[in-house]
């Protein structure tokens, strides 16, 4: 191999992904492709009413269908159930959890909820049948706000749970009674987390095959958590795990929409026990949007305090945290996520936390990009803008007096963030948007009475994730552990195999994988074949969310590599005839005083097993397990610059610009892919999307027609850079990039937004900033 | 049932199909053409794009009766000798995909818009590609990727 291939395959290349000659000739494998004799499709019967008593299901007009195999209210199915649907993550020992199984017994909890299910032969015939099943509902007061849903007399969603609190989760440190009642300034404020829809492309789908007599079930699904789901799913549906395998395979999209363990994925797994034939379900757009989990939905009340010169001191922030109807697998745990970041990157003294969690007849919230920590960053980022304007100082300036310098740095809050350089990144940013000039231009057109505003607006966020050391994960009360597992196999014939327990859905784990493979072994990235997403083929992993794969399953692999490269440093010094000290290793080929061997020589060595050292197993293979002692830290600085119109209220992104510091970049391609996409959904949440629901729980926005999801002409041009601190806590120094964009883009964008309406006596805009609202918040000004 | 002739990707297809039936089923269901997908119900995300006589049509909103005696190409038909399209290449070259299941709509609405207009630039196809959706991508290297064929 030359050295320029070498070069141009190591960490650090742009890499041209391996995975996009599928993707770009239609030959991807969606679940929607699978299929097979025999299948038979569901439809899920869904209830129009947001709370509703079920008086009686009749299936037996859809039976009479001449394509339909059978159809089922709650009670036909429920001996298939060993347990409820998974909630993996009780905050507290008293957290309210209540029973939810795959179809809802007696009351419907949301618009959406699943009351009966119909097989049929065809996917039309079982929509069509769907239409058959008569429900007869007797509606019920519903409620859809969180804050209503704690008000005296609220309708209960659970009624045995007697509240519709789920539950109030705390964490403290330091003075803070006492560094409020010093200080010379605080600040107050109320933020709204709008309710989100994740809005992967590809809606959801699942497929099962079983073979009866032996018990075996294979379940193909579209999701990013195949092993957390083989888990799982064996307790609901009572199929041993051994005897379950659950295959994710080409994956379009998650975005934590995909992170979860689903009522129609059991029903599909009892249905082909059942019946003993293969089924098959796939989401409608529209039933998704009811269905399929819905990110954010908080209101957050934040309080700096603040010396006179702008020094924060501390934080105190209450939140309150819409569940829906039930709890998903990790929706308690996600505004938890957030929970030790609202000091944001600022050293601040005192730091309380409360959260409470709230049932409502909506459909339930769960992980979406980000996942807490874009709901702190925005409150700590907006606040901070806040005390930036009470006190007269420019917004960088105030960041600058409060910035954490010195790494490790244990926050207030008590983890420890291991490294970063944040005026690093606010300088570069500063300089790439040109900041000085671009507050000339905002004066001058304020002084010219210009009827669009400049507004600018920074966002120097830190965001935890790479999830996570298992202890702590513990520590708070998540059923599972953090790590992740990475095999290297190399192949007799030159190539070699790689097993990760990541689950990729278009984050290019098998381009990167392969790129660091080739770094420390020497392989040629087409050389490398990496594996995911299947469990009978990598039996342990805990997949893909948190921004946890680079930085858990990466560094998992780069450390099977060096097992591999100790086993056959060994070899190669009885191939060499020289002791093991004499023989260095240089990226696949191994060194002694006279020749060499290669890595792939050594490794039909191993195979056949010919002449091996006294002891040495045959083969050349390995595997760890790695468990990451720390969170991953990624931090920058983003920059938004929009243009508001004071007198339609438009606001439009002139500029972005992200500068992000995720520790050493791999294939800085996927990186900075995966920072616009984040931005993207950033920027939406900041300006464009919001799924709302009528009082009665209707969901307005129940359409892709109806719910903004931008288009390539809605959004900004991004400007990116970098700047780098590697992470001391993994030998790769990589912390993660998934969620950057989304993280730290609503907090820049409505800074911005309110930046430019300041002077005219604006102080908050909720999102989503849409003409109308910022209209309508200019008028209550203007008045 | 109506007797239906379609040429799919050069091959010719004589089907009887039920009145109901969207092109895009017509398409995966029965031809096995898997590189079509579906994204949505509305007719807003256009992942189910083909070309039509040349041109992009969403076919979730095309009945597969309608299509009866036209030419249509899907995404398996566009590499040619084993050749990639330009745009593929172009895509494969920007990382303008990453789930890839926008891809072959976006790729097709590419394809028919640069025969529409061959020296676009970016803000012009900003505006061309209001009817694909991605969520991925934050759409500018899939700008870029179509920019970079058009000049």
């Amino acid at each position: 191999m030359s050295a320029q291939v070498e070069q141009r395959e190591a960490i650090g290349a742009p890499v041209r992904r391996k995975e996009d000659a599928t993707l770009l000739q239609g030959q991807a494998q969606w679940v929607d492709n699978m299929g097979g004799p025999g299948t038979v499709y569901l439809g899920v019967v869904r209830s129009p009413y947001a709370h509703a008593r079920i008086r009686n299901v009749n299936v037996e007009p859809a039976l009479a269908h001449a394509e339909v195999v059978a159809a089922w209210a709650a009670d036909g199915l429920e001996d298939e159930w060993s347990g409820g649907l998974p909630c993996a993550w009780l905050p507290t020992e008293d957290t309210n959890a209540p029973a939810h199984y795959p179809l809802a017994r007696n009351i419907a909890r949301h618009a959406g909820d699943a009351v009966a299910v119909v097989a049929a032969t065809s996917r039309a015939a079982a929509e069509d049948a769907i239409e058959l099943v008569e429900v007869d509902y007797e509606s019920l007061d519903a409620v859809v706000d969180p804050e209503a849903a704690l008000a005296d007399g609220a309708p209960l969603v659970h009624d045995e749970l007697g509240t519709n609190r789920c539950f109030t989760w705390t964490l403290e440190a330091g003075d803070v009674e006492r560094l409020f009642a010093e200080a010379a300034v605080i600040v107050k404020e109320r933020y709204r987390q709008q309710r989100l829809i994740p809005n992967a492309i590809e809606p959801r789908a699942v497929y099962v095959q079983p073979v009866p007599a032996a018990g075996e079930y294979t379940m193909w699904s579209t999701t990013q958590v195949p092993h957390i789901a083989r888990v799982t799913l064996s307790g609901v549906v009572g199929i041993p795990e051994a005897k379950l395998r659950v295959i994710a395979p080409d994956v379009g999209g998650g975005f934590g929409s995909k992170l979860n363990v689903y009522a129609e994925e059991a029903l599909a797994l009892a249905i082909a026990r059942r019946l003993g034939r293969p089924v098959k379900w796939t989401e409608a757009r529209s039933e998704g949007y009811l269905s399929t989990i819905h990110g954010r939905d908080q209101i957050q009340e934040i309080e700096l305090a603040a010396t006179a010169e702008g020094r924060i001191t501390a934080v105190r922030v209450r939140i309150l945290a819409g569940m829906g109807a039930y709890l998903q697998l990790v929706t308690p745990g996600v505004p938890l996520l957030g929970a030790w970041l609202f000091g944001g990157c600022y050293a601040v003294e005192g730091y309380s936390f409360e959260c409470t969690g709230a049932f409502t007849h909506t459909t339930p919230t769960d992980a979406y990009r980000g996942a807490g920590r874009p709901e702190a960053t925005y409150a700590i980022e907006r606040a901070v803008d806040a005390l930036a304007r009470k006190l007269g100082v420019d917004p960088v300036e105030l960041r600058r007096r409060n910035f954490i310098r010195e790494f490790p740095a244990t926050i207030a809050s008590g983890l420890t963030i291991d490294s970063g350089d944040y005026d690093a990144s606010l300088d570069a940013a500063l300089e790439k948007i040109g900041y000085a000039e671009l507050r000339d231009e905002q004066r001058e057109r304020r002084e010219r009475n210009d009827p669009k505003r400049l507004g600018i607006g920074l966002s120097t966020y830190v965001e935890m994730c790479g999830l996570a050391p298992s202890a702590i994960l513990g520590a708070i009360r998540y059923s599972a552990g953090g790590w992740d597992t990475a095999t290297i196999r190399c192949l007799p014939t030159g190539t070699c195999q790689v097993l990760t327990g990541t689950s990729p859905h278009g984050q290019g784990h098998e381009t990167t994988w392969s790129q660091i493979v080739s770094d420390r072994l020497g392989y040629q990235v087409d050389e490398v074949e990496v594996l995911h997403g299947d469990t009978s083929v990598v039996p342990l992993g805990m997949d893909t969310y948190g921004s946890r794969s680079l930085a858990v399953g990466g560094v998992a692999l780069y450390h099977a590599a060096e097992k591999i490269v100790a086993k056959a440093k060994t070899l190669a010094a009885h191939v060499l005839g020289v002791d093991e000290a004499q023989v260095d290793h240089v990226r696949g080929t191994f060194h002694g005083p006279e020749g060499a061997v290669t890595l792939k020589e050594l490794a039909l060595q191993a195979w056949t097993a010919h002449n091996l050292p006294d002891g040495m197993e045959p083969g050349l293979e390995a595997t760890y397990v790695y468990d990451p002692p720390n969170f991953s830290w990624p931090a920058g600085a983003h920059v938004a610059v929009v243009e508001v119109d004071t007198e339609s209220g438009d606001v439009q992104v002139l500029r972005y610009v992200a500068v992000d510091d995720v520790g050493t970049v791999v294939n800085p391609l996927i990186v900075d892919g995966q920072v616009m996409g984040g931005l993207a959904q950033g920027v939406a949440q900041a300006l464009y999307e919001e799924a709302i629901y009528d009082d009665g729980g209707n969901l307005q926005t129940a359409t892709m027609a109806t719910y903004l999801v931008p288009s390539a002409a809605d959004l900004p041009e991004w400007e990116l850079d970098r700047t780098e601190t590697a992470s001391p806590t993994n030998p790769l120094g990589v912390k993660g990039v998934g969620e950057t964009g989304a993280i730290a883009s609503p907090a820049a964008v409505m800074n911005a937004v309110v930046d430019a309406l300041a002077a005219d006596g604006v102080t908050d805009v909720d999102m989503p900033a849409t003409p109308e609202r910022v209209w309508r918040a200019l008028e209550e000004v203007r008045r | 049932m109506r007797s239906v002739s379609l040429t799919v990707n050069g091959f010719r297809h004589e089907l009887e199909l039920e009145p109901r039936e969207l092109l895009v089923y017509v398409l995966r269901e029965r031809l096995g053409l898997t590189g079509t997908v579906v994204g949505c119900d509305t007719s807003s995300c256009g992942a189910c794009t083909v070309l039509l006589d040349g041109e992009s049509v969403k076919s979730c909103t095309v009945l597969g009766v309608q299509a009866d005696g036209h030419e249509i190409t899907t995404i398996e038909g566009l590499a040619e000798n084993g050749e990639l399209h330009p745009l593929q290449e172009s895509f494969r070259e920007h990382h303008a995909l990453q789930c890839g299941y926008c891809t072959s709509g976006m790729v097709l609405a590419a394809v028919s818009y640069l025969a529409e207009n061959p020296n676009a630039t970016a803000p012009e196809i900003r505006h061309a590609l209001e009817g694909n959706l991605c969520r991925c991508t934050g759409y500018q290297n899939i700008v870029d990727a179509i920019e970079a064929v058009a000049s």
